[in-house]
């Protein structure tokens, strides 16, 4: 294993399809048609020496050492400005040449440190290498002039020297080092998309500037890092590297974090990782980052991570370490003794979309096969679940229906109930890059997010109430009809003709109408009119949507609602189109793919079935059980009834993270066996009997699918440190409860589940290493895969219209409870926290913060950072109201990040009629001045110090 | 809430999806969508409740229930 070295090519890649033939130092190059003079030198394997250019942004031309010569031109143009031209003759080295670059470089380093063999990018330095290639060997201007290097020069005061700038968590800035090749800025603007960074001054003055001179961690900076990969010297650094040094070797995997599923490398030493540098060669981030996947990995080495399993009697008990044999056969007896007591439908199972498939599919196969029931479900049930049904009711397929490439192809894309600039910042930065290329851009959002407030993008925004989506996106499809929008074409083609008609005929009804429902949504009718417009007819439109869709008493409806509007417009079936889930998670699609849910096995196919049963048993060698089993919110409610008394719960928090926490603590408190297995005792491990301690996505193999489908290697960099990869523990725990499961490997797991389900028959750990990643179904028909979905057809034949018939939620507000509160997540910070909260990421956000509107806060006599009650019908909890007009009057914000803010208790359990998606977006509350925690805040935390201890191990004998 | 009454509650929410396709889509589109999402106990519970005159479900959803449990 070596260190992976990417191969900059200098500028980015030409899309053209036409080539072009010249000759660089005597050899025939063809390149496509735009590729600069550098690129196709580097292509033929002729690197031109650079400093301001990187093939992740455009050329600048700033640098000069680029230059080369063209016969039959004047001059020494530089090779990254200048483009290919068929049969050009281009030379890299001459005497001329090799006399302009030293002297460009001779210049460069008389205002630069020599303090290489104790600089942090010692090793890794472009500068460096330049300044070699060149044959530098003598500064003649010597280090006395005026410089940006000393803090005194003369005995004075050096008014051009300035400090280091550490005030970032993760990378420092040292503008001593900086040679203002403006790389970084660029990569701000180009690849990130948020404009922080600029060139202040001008000639000498020049300097890399925050904002407006304000330190990084004070400017609009993200702490994305491409500044950081951009720089070519010391000036931007890791603080890792700073502290470890160069890394020795690197291993490519796949970021744990969200469903974008950002490829990185793994930069180490011996087991500790010095850095993750996203790939370039990852097909779903393309070498970029977010301040989450690139820095914010420091919680598997936190000390509070817990290493050794723990049993206890009762949960009042203190925590006992034990070995892990003991832990197994404690859990076992305790789920089996349940079983003989209560039946065996009494216990069951939770998946994690924070796993991989392979520990999915295990932990599936353990409730089905060991447990004899199908009462598993998965993180999905509480976010993304109304995606599986809605698209596979009208598609046939439950997954998004293109790769993120195609947002290249996008002219209008539509964001519905999601911040990807938050949530999904990698592939916001992406839409980012075509918006600014003239993309339009539609939001539907109760909130101004971040996304319509970034920089260089005009956004349609339509405000519209938390919970009247149906009636938006009905609107939307009402306003296609009626004006004649409709894609009859595509329609007669591939969908079923008279359930458009009769689908039609509804959204027609002048009830549907902008103007009509304007009254309930909220949204200005003529904005809502022109929003559908330019969907309908401005070419390509995507829509990409999240949990503001699905969290939702009607969730699914509007899930169907929109597949319905992408089949009308005839946006399905090739590149820039499409609809697109946002996954919440790094695993979400891959653990509903694997049979995590208790109606479906892995493929998504019914549980009643008896072919596909058969397949499972036979394999399995075990009997079925062929019907559903129990879904989360119906597990809750089944606990307390009395009649399910034990789960198993893999990676997730769901104290924290499911809705009306008061009814999750009592049908946790009813149950007799909770087995948590997590990497720190999080809030349901204060109601567990047994914690089984887990290991990081560094710490073992495996694979993740992300929201495009793409099936993703994660591979192991370091031992675990809790001695078992997640896998084993399940194996063990299976084999506690009489179920033998014998897998040395991920990669035979992955064999198994590539042999059952047909839309992963293709797949291997062998296809992975050779193609990086794969998007199911990857099968006979598409053996490398299927960027793009229904192309030609739909997965279930004809498309289906299904009407969609607007019902207001039952959580409505009145006098007691006037304001409706919606949720959502921070950039820096990730769903429960339970990673991100142990990193240095807390210095962006520290607490959850209530976002109210300036009427709705004078009226309740609120000032900006006062502690305010929030009241709902299910709970209260207080926090720290935040003042501003990014949401409406009557809509107030938070997000959910921190435990001790407790904003599910304030969420109701009104659901998703159809799957049960719990309705997080939508809660009636009161707002009033409050002194700070509420008392159950504070008998909450004290139940969870209490609940935590851990008992001092007996002494030796 | 507690069963039978939240059992009540989803099966009508499910019911309400189905109305605007009208009654002769929407009883088998009930009575599948409860047999495919349903955990048997839950179904014992609201066929219990049935029984016992099925207190609040709406008609569709009430016809809906009356075919799924025939064998």
């Amino acid at each position: 294993m070596s260190l992976i070295e990417e191969i900059d090519y200098g500028t980015p890649r030409s899309k053209s399809e036409t080539m072009v033939t010249l000759t660089i130092d005597g050899n025939q190059v063809t390149v496509p048609e735009g590729t600069s003079i550098m690129r196709a030198a580097m292509d033929a394997g002729h690197q031109i020496p650079k400093l301001c250019a990187t093939d992740m942004v455009d050329a600048f031309g700033s640098c000069r050492l680029c230059v080369v010569e063209i016969e039959g031109r004047a001059g020494t143009p530089a090779s990254c400005t200048t483009p290919v031209m068929p049969g050009l003759v281009v030379h890299t080295q001459s005497e001329r040449l090799k006399k302009l670059r030293k002297g460009v470089m001779e210049l460069y380093i008389s205002d630069h440190p020599l303090d290489c063999l104790t600089c942090g990018a010692n090793g890794d330095c472009e500068l460096q290498d330049m300044a070699g290639a060149v044959g530098l060997r003598d500064v003649r201007y010597g280090y006395e002039g005026e410089n940006h290097v000393f803090a005194k020069s003369h005995g004075e005061i050096n008014a051009a020297w300035m400090p280091k700038d550490e005030s970032n968590p993760y990378f420092t800035y040292d503008p001593s080092k900086c040679i203002v090749c403006s790389r970084c800025v660029r990569a701000c603007e180009e690849v990130q998309g948020t404009f922080a960074l600029t060139i202040s001054g001008r000639g000498f003055d020049s300097r890399v500037s925050p904002g407006m001179s304000e330190s990084f961690l004070g400017s609009e900076c993200v702490s994305c890092g491409a500044c950081v990969q951009a720089c070519p010297t010391a000036t931007l650094t890791e603080k890792s590297v700073i502290e470890i040094g160069q890394p020795e070797h690197s291993v490519v995997t796949t970021c744990a974090y969200c469903g974008v599923g950002c490829t990185f490398k793994a930069e180490m030493r011996g087991e500790e990782v010095v850095r993750m540098v996203p790939y370039k060669d990852g097909k779903a981030n393309r070498g970029h980052s977010c301040v989450k996947g690139r820095f914010a990995w420091g919680y598997t080495n936190h000390k509070e991570r817990i290493l050794n399993p723990m049993i206890r009697e009762r949960i009042e008990d203190p925590w006992r370490e034990v070995s892990w044999d003991e832990a197994f056969s404690f859990a076992a007896d305790r789920m089996r003794g349940i079983q003989q007591k209560y039946g065996r439908d009494a216990i069951g199972g939770i998946t994690s979309s924070r796993c991989t498939n392979e520990e999915t599919y295990l932990v599936q196969k353990l409730i089905r096969a060991g447990f004899g029931n199908n009462n598993v479900d998965t993180c999905a049930r509480v976010c993304h679940s109304p995606t599986g049904y809605g698209l596979s009711q009208t598609f046939g397929t439950s997954a998004g229906t293109q790769d993120f490439d195609s947002v290249e192809d996008t002219d209008v894309a539509m964001i519905i109930g999601a911040n990807p600039a938050s949530a999904h910042p990698v592939f916001a930065s992406r839409l980012k890059k075509r918006l600014r290329q003239g993309a339009k851009l539609i939001v539907l959002d109760p909130r101004r997010t971040e996304m319509v407030e970034s920089p260089h993008v005009k956004a349609l925004h339509l405000p519209l109430m938390p919970g009247t989506n149906v009636a938006v996106v009905t609107a939307l499809a009402h306003v296609i009809v009626t004006e004649g929008l409709v894609n009859e074409t595509f329609v007669r083609e591939r969908c079923d003709w008279s359930e458009f008609e009769e689908w039609a005929a509804f959204v027609a009804q002048p009830k549907h109408s902008p103007e009509a429902t304007a009254i309930l949504t909220g949204v200005d009718p003529n904005d809502l009119r022109e929003a559908a417009r330019i969907y309908a007819t401005g070419g390509n439109g995507a829509i990409y949507y999240g949990l503001g869709v699905t969290e939702h008493s009607q969730g699914s409806t509007t899930v169907i609602a929109i597949a319905n509007l992408a089949m009308a417009t005839g946006n399905i079936g090739r590149p820039g189109v499409g609809v697109n889930p946002l996954r919440g998670q790094n695993n979400v699609q891959g653990s509903c793919d694997m049979g995590s849910f208790p109606h479906e096995l892995p493929g998504y196919r019914h549980i009643s079935g008896d072919a596909v049963r058969d397949q499972f048993e036979a394999l399995w060698n075990v009997k079925l059980n062929p019907e559903p089993g129990l879904r989360i919110p119906n597990m809750f409610d089944a606990a307390i009834e009395g009649t399910f008394m034990g789960i198993y719960v893999q990676g997730e928090d769901i104290l924290q993270s499911d809705p009306n926490t008061k009814h999750v603590v009592a049908a946790l408190s009813a149950m007799e066996c909770v087995i948590v297995h997590d990497l720190f005792l999080n809030e349901t491990a204060n109601y567990a009997h047994v914690f089984l301690p887990g290991s990081s996505f560094l710490e073992k193999d495996g694979t993740f699918t992300n929201a495009e489908r793409r099936i993703q290697r994660v591979r192991k960099v370091m031992s675990p440190k809790n001695g078992m990869a997640d896998w084993e523990v399940t194996i063990a725990l299976a084999k506690a409860m009489g179920l033998e499961m014998n897998y040395s490997h991920p990669s035979e797991i992955m064999d198994e589940i590539a042999a059952l389900t047909p839309t992963f028959a293709g797949v291997s750990y062998a296809k992975l290493d050779e193609l990086g990643s794969v998007q199911w179904p990857c099968n006979e028909k598409a053996p490398e895969g299927t960027p793009v979905m229904h192309i030609g057809g739909f997965v279930r034949g004809k498309g289906k219209f299904i009407v969609t018939e607007y019902v207001a939620t039952d959580e409505r507000t009145g006098p007691r409870f006037p304001l409706l509160l919606t949720t959502g997540r921070i950039l820096s910070q990730y769903n429960v926290g339970a990673q991100t909260r142990r990193t240095e990421n807390v210095v962006w956000h520290a607490e959850d913060r209530l976002e109210i509107h300036p009427h709705d806060a004078e009226l309740r006599g609120v000032r900006d950072g006062d502690w305010v009650r929030l009241q709902s019908r299910a709970g209260e909890t207080t926090l720290r109201a935040e003042i501003t007009d990014r949401v409406s009057p009557g809509v107030v914000y938070t997000t959910f990040h921190h435990p001790d803010t407790q904003a599910n208790v304030i969420t109701t359990e009104y659901s998703d009629w159809a799957t049960n998606c719990p309705e997080y977006k939508v809660t009636a509350v009161q707002i009033s001045p409050s002194n700070g925690p509420s008392d159950w805040q504070k008998s909450y935390d004290e139940q969870a110090r209490h609940s935590r201890r851990i008992a001092p191990a007996e002494a030796a004998e | 809430m507690s069963s039978p009454d939240r059992l009540v509650y989803m099966a009508n929410q499910i019911g309400t999806f189905f109305r605007s396709q009208g009654h002769d889509k929407a009883v088998p589109g009930i009575a599948d969508h409860i047999k495919k999402f349903w955990d048997p106990r839950m179904k014992r519970a609201i066929f219990a409740h049935l029984d016992a005159g099925g207190a609040g479900l709406e008609p569709n959803v009430l016809e809906a229930l009356t075919s799924l449990k025939q064998p």
